[in-house]
């Protein structure tokens, strides 16, 4: 017990010159990855989900498709692809952060819109019924029945999508992107003679840092999802 | 005099080559309340949706007065307008309030002021006795209450036939004459409404014509005192018989 101290648990490389900011900085370059891919996810994702619901079976064949190949593929593998394979083989240049930005918005963009077409094709057909025998049109019934009681199930569900987005950025250190996991293990590396537990300290730090860029957003969709409850 | 009001001629009913009506042919007079009965999946509800175009028919016509009504009419939602149907589910918005509910056709639909349809749904609502309720969401009420505001919702929009599929078979039995007692009221206004029930004293107490459905023909159409005191075809005893009791007596 006396001689518990910063470094038994490895904490004192973080107040080691710059150590503490480039973590944060390192955890920045993750959440604007993340972040441009969920803009670009949204937006994209809703509108495939919307075409997904419709009747043409091409349309509906081919995004099938898309979907089934994204889920299956590990977020890794699609990395390696779209990074190794425009560099390497097609010979683009194309940067680990951007790399990571394509997959993660193929891969939220497929995620979101299913949760879309879930959300839509749950709403039960006597909505739709009731909404025609009082003499809604149909583009009224959609924008006054359906797409409110589909925004309410699919708010929380999408946020939750969001923060498996940000933690699943972490992966993006594979194919070297800076960010949290990676400062990480530099500054081990760094200090492994002076600080062999620099490991612990530092993972719990970073286990710390998703967890509060996560946890806010994770209570929201929880809240939405109490409210809205229907 | 005897108004008429909605024609049903000749009316032929399919899904894929199953024929589920064949040459249905009615004529409901304005004030008119018809009780439509027939064996489980005997078309009832499907009659029903034919009459306001919920379903698309394979011949004949349905009128009221001069409009046809067809499934691809270009004014489809006015022809809605003029036909309230209620349904067996409960089938009220959930993300909307008891007044929402209310509100959103004649106001969207319409076109009708917010402040003269809000008042006109308060007074409905407290005829069937939930004006206390008006702020509730759907999930907040009993499956009694959800069916008496579909009644009311179907009613703002001020149409001229009221169509009912099983409004209570679905509810637990001490709510279901709760949501009857609204529509014997209705009866009593002068509505003219098409009742689908299981339930027969009701369709006794509120019919002025019953009407029986079989193997997709009007078998019967018939006055309620002489349908259940004396039925004439043997269908339509077969049918009375479901609903009688009869206990053996044990030999002692
Ligand atoms: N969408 C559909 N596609 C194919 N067949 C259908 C469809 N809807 C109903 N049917 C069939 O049409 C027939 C009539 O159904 P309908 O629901 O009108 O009966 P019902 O008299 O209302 O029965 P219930 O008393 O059980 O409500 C049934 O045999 C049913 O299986
Ligand atoms: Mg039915």
């Amino acid at each position: 017990m006396a001689d518990f101290n910063l470094a038994s648990i490895g904490l004192d490389v973080l107040f080691k010159g710059k150590n503490m900011a480039r973590l944060i900085g390192g955890l920045g370059v993750a959440l604007k990855i993340s972040l441009l891919a969920v803009a670009i996810s949204i937006p994209s994702g809703i509108l495939l989900g919307v075409l997904m619901t419709w009747e043409n079976k091409i349309v509906r064949f081919f995004l099938r498709v898309y979907l089934e190949f994204i889920r299956i593929m590990p977020q890794l593998v699609l990395l390696f692809i779209v990074f190794f394979g425009s560099t390497k083989i097609m010979k683009l240049h194309v940067s680990g952060e951007m790399a990571s930005i394509i997959v993660f918005s193929l891969w939220g963009t497929a995620e979101m819109a299913d949760l879309v077409r879930g959300a839509l094709s749950s709403i039960p057909k006597h909505q739709y019924e009731s909404a025609a025998a009082l003499g809604l049109t149909k583009t009224q019934t959609f924008f006054h029945v359906i797409l409110p009681q589909t925004i309410r199930r699919l708010l929380p569900i999408s946020i939750n999508l969001i923060t498996r987005m940000i933690k699943t950025t972490s992966l993006v250190l594979m194919i070297g992107v800076i960010e949290v996991l990676k400062v990480a293990q530099q500054i081990i590396e760094a200090n492994r003679a002076k600080s062999p537990n620099a490991a612990f300290g530092l993972y719990l730090v970073i286990f710390i840092l998703y967890f509060l860029a996560c946890w806010p957003i994770s209570m929201l969709a929880k809240y939405l999802e109490k409210k809205w409850k229907v | 005099m005897a108004e008429p009001l909605l024609f049903v001629e000749h009316l032929l009913k399919q899904y894929g080559d199953k024929v589920i009506l064949n040459d249905i042919n009615l004529t409901v007079n304005k004030g008119e309340v018809v009780v439509i009965l027939g064996s489980s999946g005997c078309g009832k509800s499907t009659f029903l949706r034919c009459l306001n175009a919920l379903e698309p028919i394979q011949g004949g016509t349905v009128r009221l007065r001069e409009e046809s009504i067809t499934h691809d009419s270009k004014n489809l939602t006015d022809i809605r307008q003029k036909i309230g149907m209620v349904f067996q589910s409960y089938d009220l918005f959930p993300h909307l309030t008891v007044l929402g509910n209310i509100l959103l056709a004649p106001t969207k639909v319409q076109g009708r002021d917010k402040a003269e349809v809000t008042q006109e749904a308060m007074a409905l609502l407290e005829r069937v006795g939930l004006k206390d309720r008006a702020d509730s969401y759907p999930a907040e009420l009993s499956g009694g209450q959800k069916q008496r505001v579909a009644i009311v919702r179907a009613l703002a929009m001020h149409p001229e036939v009221m169509l009912f599929d099983e409004v209570t078979a679905a509810l637990d039995p001490e709510m279901v004459r709760e949501v009857q007692d609204v529509m014997l009221d209705l009866a009593e206004q002068g509505k003219t409404m098409l009742i689908v029930t299981h339930e027969m004293q009701f369709a006794r107490a509120v019919a002025d014509r019953i009407l029986l459905i079989d193997d997709g023909h009007i078998i019967e159409d018939e006055d309620p005192e002489i349908f259940f005191t004396a039925p004439k075809s043997d269908k339509a005893k077969q049918f009375l018989n479901l609903f009688e009791f009869h206990r053996p007596k044990k030999n002692k």
